[in-house]
């Protein structure tokens, strides 16, 4: 989501947000509002603009260290808004190589751009199936809008 | 990640309800009530109200009229504040407890010419209204839910006496705070006090409902063209704004399991009165108020939540009520409650955040005090 300081071009960019909810087609999608995008056997993860949007201003992340395992279900890190302190888990196990540096910095990358700038981690995965039975970007629109 | 469960239950809706959505406000449930949380993100507003001028639809909250010749001694023994002798036109922030001295609510008093009105919090109404039936038996006062038939807008900012000038609420800016104006046209009333929730200059309006669709253009403008200084503001900003302020919320700071002078509120309890709950107030000053409401100042960007641990050396000794990260210090601030002998500022205390602890210096409140 695109912020401007005159608040008519953001009130005009919220509302073609809600008139077209943008869920990449080329990614997975848990319950639990994280999406996963597969990309030659490295799983890049972060949190859907649906989910940014309900936390509001999110004004901190914390990244787990390059080198951690994680077992599928595990908690990546924390999300935290102005709103709410929230965990976010990872339905893949595998072990981070990458993590989101700029958001140490610029927190406000979730709330601006969820689904590219506002990555999380990478994960090196174990078993990319584990991803398989998530949701489409189909599915989660319907979930969102049904929940 | 776990999002809040929207609730399904029916929402009451403010006569603004119609401008939030053409202003693309976030809306969620709050008090029973459906509520902006936010319009174009919560820390933008806090500034703008900081440096400008926000509109708040508070609308929400509980507008009481008092009416009959015992309505004076009735409120003077209902609150926490002198009561006995209110001016006319001037509010008065105060409590209403238990006998015990659990703090009912949280209120603004105002004395009217020729009846009092009470301003509760939204999610307190139906027990205030609850009490206040109960209380007022076999005296002289009737009592008038006026909350839906109103709508209550908050205009806050630097700015706002000169808006409010600009849209015709006459001299305002000679008025004190806590002071109110009732402006009449015909025989529709207006009532504008000069108080807020938010640490800066500003006014509470009363309007009838149906007074709401000529206003509110005129104060926001439209979606297309809005008002080029004056903004809406949802509920976000205006807890961010508060917690600067150092201003008690309840449910956070204030709460039925303890008195106004534990919740380190003495500034609105006269004990050289009789009150409900003045009896156990007074005990609780002669055995010493047992912890105190400090600020904290924690280091790095996580916020401390409500209910929180605060320790000191290693060991839990309080809470946390309120926190969030503050847009004009650019600091974690927090307010909670410790013993009096953890409460002196500059002491290094850690508090919970996440699964995490932060370093935490006690700080003198308000965090933030208007230039």
């Amino acid at each position: 989501m695109k912020r401007e300081t005159d608040h008519g071009e953001v009130f005009a960019t919220i509302d073609i947000l809600r008139g077209s909810m943008n869920v990449p087609a080329d990614r997975k999608y848990a319950e639990t509002h994280e999406w996963f995008l597969v990309e030659q056997g490295v799983v890049t993860m972060g949190i859907t603009q649906y989910a940014a949007d309900e936390l509001t201003d999110i004004t901190y992340v914390e990244l787990p260290e390059v080198g951690t395992t994680l077992a599928m279900g595990d908690a990546v890190g924390e999300v935290e808004s102005v709103k709410a302190t929230s965990e976010i888990f990872t339905a893949v196990s595998g072990t981070i190589t990458e993590v989101n540096v700029a958001l140490a910095d610029h927190p406000e990358l979730l709330n601006d751009d969820a689904f590219e700038e506002g990555w999380i981690v990478r994960i090196a995965a174990d078993n990319e199936q584990q991803l398989q039975s998530l949701m489409t970007s189909d599915e989660y629109t319907s979930f969102v809008n049904n929940s | 990640m776990e999002l809040e469960n929207l609730t399904t239950e029916q929402l009451q809706r403010t006569p603004l309800y119609d401008t939030h959505v053409a202003f693309g406000a976030k809306m969620v449930p709050f008090a029973g009530w459906e509520m902006p949380i936010q319009f174009a993100g919560i820390t933008d507003e806090h500034n703008h109200t900081r440096t400008s001028c926000s509109v708040f639809d508070v609308s929400h909250m509980g507008r009481l009229k008092l009416t009959g010749g015992g309505c004076e001694a009735f409120l003077d023994r209902l609150c926490t504040r002198k009561l006995a002798g209110a001016e006319v036109g001037r509010s008065y922030y105060s409590h209403i407890c238990r006998e015990d001295g659990g703090i009912l609510d949280d209120v603004i008093v105002s004395r009217f010419e020729e009846h009092w009105g009470i301003v509760c919090n939204g999610s307190n109404r139906d027990k205030i209204v609850e009490w206040i039936e109960k209380q007022r038996a076999g005296s002289d006062v009737l009592l008038t839910d006026q909350t839906t038939a109103t709508a209550m807008i908050a205009c806050q900012g630097p700015k706002t006496m000169e808006i409010a000038e600009q849209l015709g609420g006459g001299d305002i800016s000679s008025m004190k705070r806590y002071r109110f104006a009732v402006r009449k046209i015909g025989p529709i009333a207006i009532t504008i006090d000069r108080c807020g929730y938010t640490g800066e200059d500003g006014v509470e309006v009363v309007v009838p409902a149906g007074l709401v669709g000529m206003l509110v253009p005129k104060l926001l403008g439209t979606k297309k063209t809005p008002h080029p200084i004056v903004r809406p503001a949802g509920l976000g900003s205006r807890d961010t704004l508060r917690i600067e302020a150092s201003m008690p919320l309840y449910g956070h700071e204030l709460s039925e399991d303890w008195d106004s002078l534990t919740a380190g509120q003495s500034w609105c309890v006269d004990l050289s009165k009789e009150f409900i709950g003045s009896g156990a107030m007074r005990q609780v000053k002669e055995q010493d108020v047992p912890r105190r409401l400090v600020g904290l100042e924690l280091e790095g960007r996580r916020i401390a939540r409500q209910h929180a641990s605060i320790f000191r050396d290693g060991e839990a000794i309080g809470e946390v009520t309120s926190g969030t990260l503050s847009p004009t210090l650019g600091k974690s601030i927090a307010m909670g409650f410790v013993p009096a002998e953890a409460s002196g500022v500059g002491l290094t205390l850690e508090v919970t955040v996440g699964s995490k602890r932060a370093g935490a210096t006690v700080v003198k409140l308000p965090f933030y005090k208007r230039g």
